[in-house]
């Protein structure tokens, strides 16, 4: 018995004729293209932030090293940390954000089709105005989070910090309208069945990390408009002497930096609680529990941000309960973990590339969350703040957590995405090559840290003890690199010579299986209505539990297209596009603010005009033709 | 239209979705049976709220801390020249606009009732006065602009009494907030002016109301902040 209405009436793997001209990508509304820009700028960006950590770990291999001067070591760290935060991450998870939310909950596109496209575009343009300085040595250097005073004009005077402060402030722009978007789609676009507690958990924790991206941005827009006007228009939001409080950036900044800690790794968890299932052939464990405690840790994350400030001194009252409240965080996060433990225990366990990215997320996760826990103590984490040990720590939870869980879905969704396999022999050594690098990279940076090798020094003194571990963790980034190149590769052979799959390879459970692999840009010919969970999955007796096809039953199917079918799909539109382009004139006006006015003043009007134009084009333009 | 003419099978109750009671929105199916852009703006607003929080509570934080005036509440006496300051804020003029402003949300009200009645016949004077969604369309417009138009004459008479946003953290943070809430004021102006024109064009329909719905969403919610924004920066010494 199956447990959606209807099987699937067509279900061919080939794609049609598809458009793939250049000006089809830009004027693109298709989530699902929309998804694969995110994949391939967020994996460009992934490799630009991997080159400039291996830069910086060739500096370190040796005490002393002279690789490069302070200068740009400081651009180095800035430009690793804002690269991989917001330029990799966070894109990488908003690519799966796209391709599989309207997939898993039944849906033709997002809510806002068009806006969707503006995110991407805003996101990429933003991304390049940020990265590009670094070629001319000119990239910011006050460190990811920027702290004022330092970053003011008074103590950073050089163009570099401008770059980061408008480039963050445009990348806000584009999170928070993909934001607006998403919790829309979820909230508005699901089919008749799926009631919310039948959502796949890559939607739920999905859609508890928009929530937290439209609390959160507003708080850094606003730190940011500040150190904009304190910069440009020579306000005094962060000028000591004026009477500021030197830890306003600080706390605006992690009420922010927190949520944005739980918005880089709940995605992965909820990849991972895709996986896991599919490659146990069991439910996931602890449904109920694993909704409620994404919900808890989304709830939490914003009371906990003061733990990034143990060591200004905030006095002991608020030393204690940022240390309380950081203790009870991790009880959602360790439920989470034993859920997952449960899921596989007794599974019918099949160690595909997916399934091992996903086991290895919650082995290091969980050392990265044992090394966190250790800092919610204010003695404990007053020797650790600002030395390797924390290094040690957020690697372990962003590169161990966020980026193998995101692993563990592109080889999981690979499949959907494109309708080829990614290879899993080279996916093995893609694998294992990270998993060591990773380890060999990130642990002797516990040690390091708790000798007290400071974090963001270019140089460090021979006979301290520390040319050992960090020798290794060079070594270990030689091994990613290479780890890496093998993910290259991968993509690149098997986007178009992979093995072809069908539309449910794995066996899986859940809506997006029920499909064609790569999914027509309908996605549904009709509106499913799913009775449960894992509608894929025979749940209440029957012979077999797990429905999987095969290419071969599948091959040579047709199937129709959206005018066959008598579909209208969004129109194309270059609207969002040029929207986009517009803020970013606008915002790069601000950049001749000191040398020369007139300019900086045209550049703003014409970047204005031009995204204040297009955007009463693309509101005044039906999204569709007439029906 | 999509729904309609997909096959429907899977929708157990054999209707079509574009006669199923909960299509809204151009005739797609939605969860809530609601039109998405009213789901949005309202994220959009919660966002805002957030932002509004934040400059409010910058500028709270930042209250009595500055060593130099002028100040909003206080006399301050300059002790290197010698020169008075009077207390900065001038609190019947901003009451004056308050009250303005939250009588430009009674005419969006007006205007949104109008557009979605349109329909309805109207007799007597009184009906076709608010029956007429041009009349309190331009109505909110000239109210935000009167709004505005206060705030301009405060802010330079803030300046001609000696505080700019560069000159103490005062000036900072209360232009700052003050300047961000007459943007949005601004936008929400510019966003009826557009509405204006599509009801001179071609008449704002009853199917309309959701666009005039969510500017009027909008528009009341800058409303509110500034209620809050009166009550904490103004009226609390």
């Amino acid at each position: 018995m199956a447990t959606i209405a209807a099987a699937p009436p067509y279900t061919d793997v080939r794609p049609q004729a598809v458009d793939n001209s250049v000006w089809s990508w830009l004027t693109t509304v298709d989530h699902k293209r929309i998804g694969a820009l995110y994949l391939v700028s967020a994996l460009f960006f992934f490799i630009v932030g991997g080159l400039e950590a291996a830069v910086m770990r060739a500096q370190l291999m040796r005490p002393n090293g002279t690789v490069v001067s302070a200068e740009m070591f400081s651009q180095l760290f800035t430009m690793h940390g804002t690269t991989m935060v917001f330029l990799a991450i966070m894109p990488l998870s908003a690519a799966f954000f796209n391709f599989l939310i309207p997939l898993q909950i039944g849906a033709r596109d997002v809510a806002f089709p068009r806006l969707n496209a503006f995110s991407y575009w805003v996101y990429v343009l933003g991304g390049l105005f940020i990265s590009f300085p670094i070629l001319f040595g000119l990239a910011p250097d006050g460190g990811w989070f920027g702290y004022a005073p330092l970053s003011t004009k008074a103590y950073s005077p050089q163009i570099n910090m401008d770059f980061w402060v408008l480039g963050l402030q445009i990348l806000g722009i584009s999170s928070l309208a993909a934001a607006f978007n998403f919790i829309t789609t979820v909230i508005n676009m699901r089919e008749p069945g799926m009631s919310m507690m039948r959502m796949p958990i890559f939607t739920w924790m999905s859609f508890v990390v928009q929530f937290l991206v439209a609390l959160a941005f507003p708080v850094i827009t606003v730190a940011l408009v500040f150190l904009q006007f304190d910069r440009f228009f020579g306000t005094n939001f962060y000028t000591i002497a004026k009477g500021a409080d030197p830890l306003l950036w600080q706390h605006l900044f992690w009420v922010f930096g927190h949520p944005e800690v739980y918005i880089l790794i709940l995605p992965a968890f909820g990849l991972v609680s895709e996986v896991l299932p599919t490659f146990s052939r069991k439910p996931l464990f602890g449904y109920p529990v694993m909704v409620y405690s994404g919900i808890l840790i989304g709830f939490l994350g914003f009371g906990v941000w003061a733990h990034h400030m143990f060591s200004v001194g905030m006095g002991p009252i608020a030393d204690a309960v940022f240390s309380l409240t950081t203790m009870l965080i991790a009880i959602p996060t360790g439920v989470k973990i034993f859920n997952w433990i449960a899921t596989l225990w007794g599974g019918q366990i099949r160690f595909t590339v997916a399934m091992k990215f996903g086991v290895a997320l919650v082995g290091m996760f969980t050392m990265g969350g044992i090394s966190g826990v250790m800092h919610s103590s204010p003695p404990a984490d007053l020797q650790q703040t600002d030395t390797y040990f924390v290094v040690a720590h957020f690697h372990y939870v962003l590169f161990g957590g966020s980026m193998f869980g995101l692993f563990a879905g592109l080889y999981y969704y690979f499949p959907k995405f494109t309708g080829r396999f990614l290879s899993e022999k080279i996916g093995e050594w893609h694998f294992w090559l990270t998993l060591l690098g990773m380890n060999l990279t990130f642990f002797p940076m516990h040690f390091s840290g708790l000798l007290g090798m400071p974090r963001r020094v270019y140089q460090y003194d021979a006979g301290q003890g520390l040319e050992l571990f960090n020798m290794m963790s060079t070594m270990g980034t030689l091994v990613l690199m290479f780890g890496t190149l093998f993910l290259v590769i991968n993509l690149f052979k098997s986007w178009k010579g992979g093995e072809p799959a069908s539309s449910n390879p794995w066996g899986a459970a859940t809506l997006e299986w029920t499909i064609p692999s790569p999914p027509p840009d309908y996605n549904f010919a009709e509106l499913p209505q799913v009775k449960s969970r894992y509608p894929l999955w025979n749940m209440k007796g029957g012979e077999k539990l797990v429905h999987e096809t095969t290419y071969a039953e599948e091959k040579g199917r047709h199937i129709p297209t959206a005018k066959e079918l008598g579909i209208v799909m969004p129109n194309p539109s270059i609207w969002p596009l040029v929207c986009a382009f517009g803020l970013i004139v606008m915002f790069s006006g601000l950049l001749f603010m000191d040398t020369k006015l007139m300019v900086a003043i045209a550049t703003m009007l014409t970047g204005s005009a031009i995204w204040i134009g297009s955007l009463y084009k693309w509101l005044l333009t039906p999204l569709e033709d007439h029906h | 239209m999509t729904a309609t003419t997909a096959p429907t099978t899977a929708h157990g109750d054999g209707h079509s979705h574009g006669d199923a009671p909960h299509a809204h929105g151009g005739g797609h199916y939605t969860s809530l049976g609601l039109d998405s852009r009213k789901i949005a703006i309202w994220t959009f607003i919660g966002s805002e709220c957030m932002l509004f929080a934040s400059l409010i509570s910058t500028y709270l934080i930042y209250k009595g801390r500055s060593p130099e005036g002028p100040f909003p509440h206080e006399t301050w006496t300059n002790p290197m020249t010698g020169e008075v300051f009077k207390p900065i804020l001038n609190i019947p003029v901003t009451s004056a606009s308050t009250f303005v402003l939250l009588m430009s949300s009674l005419a969006m009200v007006l205007a949104l009732a109008a557009v979605q009645n349109r329909h309805v016949p109207k007799v007597t004077t009184g009906q076709k006065i608010l029956g007429s969604s041009k009349l309190w369309l331009w109505m909110t417009c000239l109210l935000g602009i009167g709004f505005l138009g206060c705030q301009a004459y405060e802010f330079t008479s803030f300046i001609h009494e000696g505080l700019t946003i560069r000159t103490n953290l005062f000036g900072s943070s209360f232009f700052t907030l003050t300047g961000f809430h007459g943007a949005h004021v601004t936008a929400g102006v510019i966003w009826l002016f557009t509405l204006l024109a599509i009801d001179y064009k071609r008449g704002l329909q009853p199917e309309d109301a959701t666009i005039v719905d969510i500017a009027a969403l909008y528009w009341h919610f800058v409303d509110v902040v500034w209620i809050a924004i009166f009550t904490l920066v103004y009226l609390i010494k």
